[in-house]
């Protein structure tokens, strides 16, 4: 069977360093760290005080108060996210086959946030149930999908993907192969998190999996530094608008890249710790190359899981050597974690564009915040330290990993007919 | 207008995100005020909550209208 090319023929985003695509990109080329100190709720008792937080959002911007009511802070950033998107791929709505058309999303939490409102007022009341009918309706992790698809009337496959870290990369690959299909033509995919609050931050301190580094909070997140000491947590929205590329060209749609493979894996390993010698990791890419149909010489770019935990950044590195062999050398690596914080179930979406902005511009965003070498990373490797590199980026791949052993890869290529 | 009223009143526009002069005795929440099914359900429990009563379920399937509801909790408020 023939696969159907698939294109990115729209991008829209809302996280801590840009709340549009071209703010995203202005400071990503920068270099601009988007961590500060947490606004969200009071962490003075907290092991952790600052946070990548996404800023000057305000929900009657966007919504009218019974709408915003109704939606959790994830749903907020992900209506927001594919709202521009939707605008940005120019599609006319009005005379697409929406049946044809479908959501796939990506969240690893859902909404956390009415979880714990809804939970703290049972636990502070008298023991009568008072739950209101919005709790379930607005916590679900699928319920941003649904959102979406009532916002734009995409009818066709809907649903959400949960696996951590690597939640949205799922939902992207997803999409991919359903249109590769044949199943639907056009999807609005990608993810959302917003998990900035007293029982992420806390849960996530418990698993000392979070930087700590209070003192030097604004450089916290520093992927392949000798001195990380976990990730900073980040929150936000990534959209793609994923669509056919037959269907692309009659509408004559700007195309950002192709999409051109995916791989997934478990690592059967461990609840929160990655393979020591990256095995799903290995697996997730050679997946993905083998789907792109391209070998290790035609990656230029790598934009890494790297969250800047002491026992997560190596193994992957060791599993990019593997699988790239000598062209580990000569492409470039970066984590924009270093900038963005990490999104968890969001990460994968808004990586997904930096990896396509980072064509479109054939600039390598750089990782930040590395001052020290550590010994265990072999300084040959190329990771692009504190300033973007331009270079030509003939295709970008973009891993995820997610607690549980879940891992995903997307290449995305730089379209030629 | 009476306390009662007025609390309802303020209940709903808060909840229903509607103007205060939508609300009028005769209005139906689901007709004339926009509500869905959940934004009833949520209605009724704010009621509970503030006038510190309970309305149960067979009874609240009879609170249609604004009016409906201020005679309920007039009657039933201690």
């Amino acid at each position: 069977m023939k696969l159907r090319r698939v294109v990115v023929t729209g991008l829209g985003t809302i996280n801590p360093i840009g709340n549009n695509i071209a703010e995203f990109w202005d400071n990503l080329e920068k270099g601009v760290s988007g961590c500060d100190k947490i606004t969200h709720f009071d962490a003075s008792k907290f092991k952790t005080r600052f946070a990548c937080e996404v800023k000057n959002f305000e929900p009657k911007d966007h919504f009218d108060r019974k709408e915003a009511r109704k939606l959790d802070l994830y749903a907020q950033y992900a209506l927001v996210a594919s709202k521009e998107a939707i605008e940005d791929s120019k599609l006319d709505l009005e005379s697409e086959d929406l049946t044809r058309a479908g959501v796939i999303w990506g969240s690893g939490i859902g909404g956390i946030n009415t979880f714990l409102e809804e939970v703290k007022g049972f636990a502070n009341g008298d023991g009568t149930p008072r739950f209101s009918p919005f709790f379930i309706p607005k916590m679900i992790s699928n319920i941003a999908a649904g959102h979406i698809s009532m916002k734009f009337g995409f009818q066709g496959p809907n649903y959400n993907t949960v696996s951590a870290c690597a939640s949205s990369s799922q939902s992207i690959i997803d999409a991919m192969n359903y249109i590769r299909l044949g199943k639907a033509d056009l999807f609005i995919t990608g993810g959302s998190e917003a998990s900035i609050n007293e029982a992420g931050v806390g849960g996530f301190n418990s698993m000392m999996a979070m930087s700590t580094n209070n003192e030097e909070y604004k450089t916290a997140s520093r992927p392949f530094c000798k001195t990380r000491d976990g990730f900073v947590m980040g929150e936000g929205s990534g959209c793609l608008i994923l669509e056919e590329l037959e269907h692309a060209q009659k509408r004559g749609a700007k195309i950002y890249a192709e999409i051109v493979g995916g791989g997934m894996s478990g690592d059967a390993y461990h609840l929160t710790a990655t393979h020591p010698e990256g095995r799903g990791a290995i697996s997730a890419m050679k997946m993905a190359l083998q789907d792109a149909n391209l070998n290790p010489e035609d990656v230029d770019y790598i934009n890494v899981h790297g969250t800047s935990t002491p026992v997560g950044d190596i193994p992957e590195l060791r599993a990019l050597k593997v699988v790239f062999g000598e062209q580990i050398y000569k492409l470039n690596i970066s984590s924009t974690k270093s900038m963005t914080g990490h999104l968890l179930g969001a990460a994968g979406s808004i990586e997904a564009i930096a990896s396509i902005l980072a064509m479109n511009n054939q600039t390598v965003p750089p990782t930040i915040n590395h001052t020290e070498q550590d010994p265990e990373i072999d300084e040959k490797l190329n990771l692009t330290l504190h300033k973007a590199q331009k270079r030509e980026i003939r295709a970008a791949l973009s891993n995820t990993f997610g607690f549980g052993g879940h891992n995903a890869s997307i290449i995305f290529k730089s379209f030629t007919e | 207008m009476s306390d009662i009223a007025s609390r309802v009143k303020a209940i709903i526009v808060d909840k229903l995100g509607v103007d205060e002069t939508e609300v009028t005795p005769a209005a139906s929440f689901t007709n004339d005020l926009g509500a869905d099914s959940l934004d009833t359900v949520e209605l009724i429990m704010e009621f509970e909550k503030e006038f510190n009563i309970a309305i149960p379920d067979d009874q609240a399937e009879n609170i249609g209208t604004v009016g409906d509801a201020i005679s309920y909790i007039g009657e039933n408020a201690k």
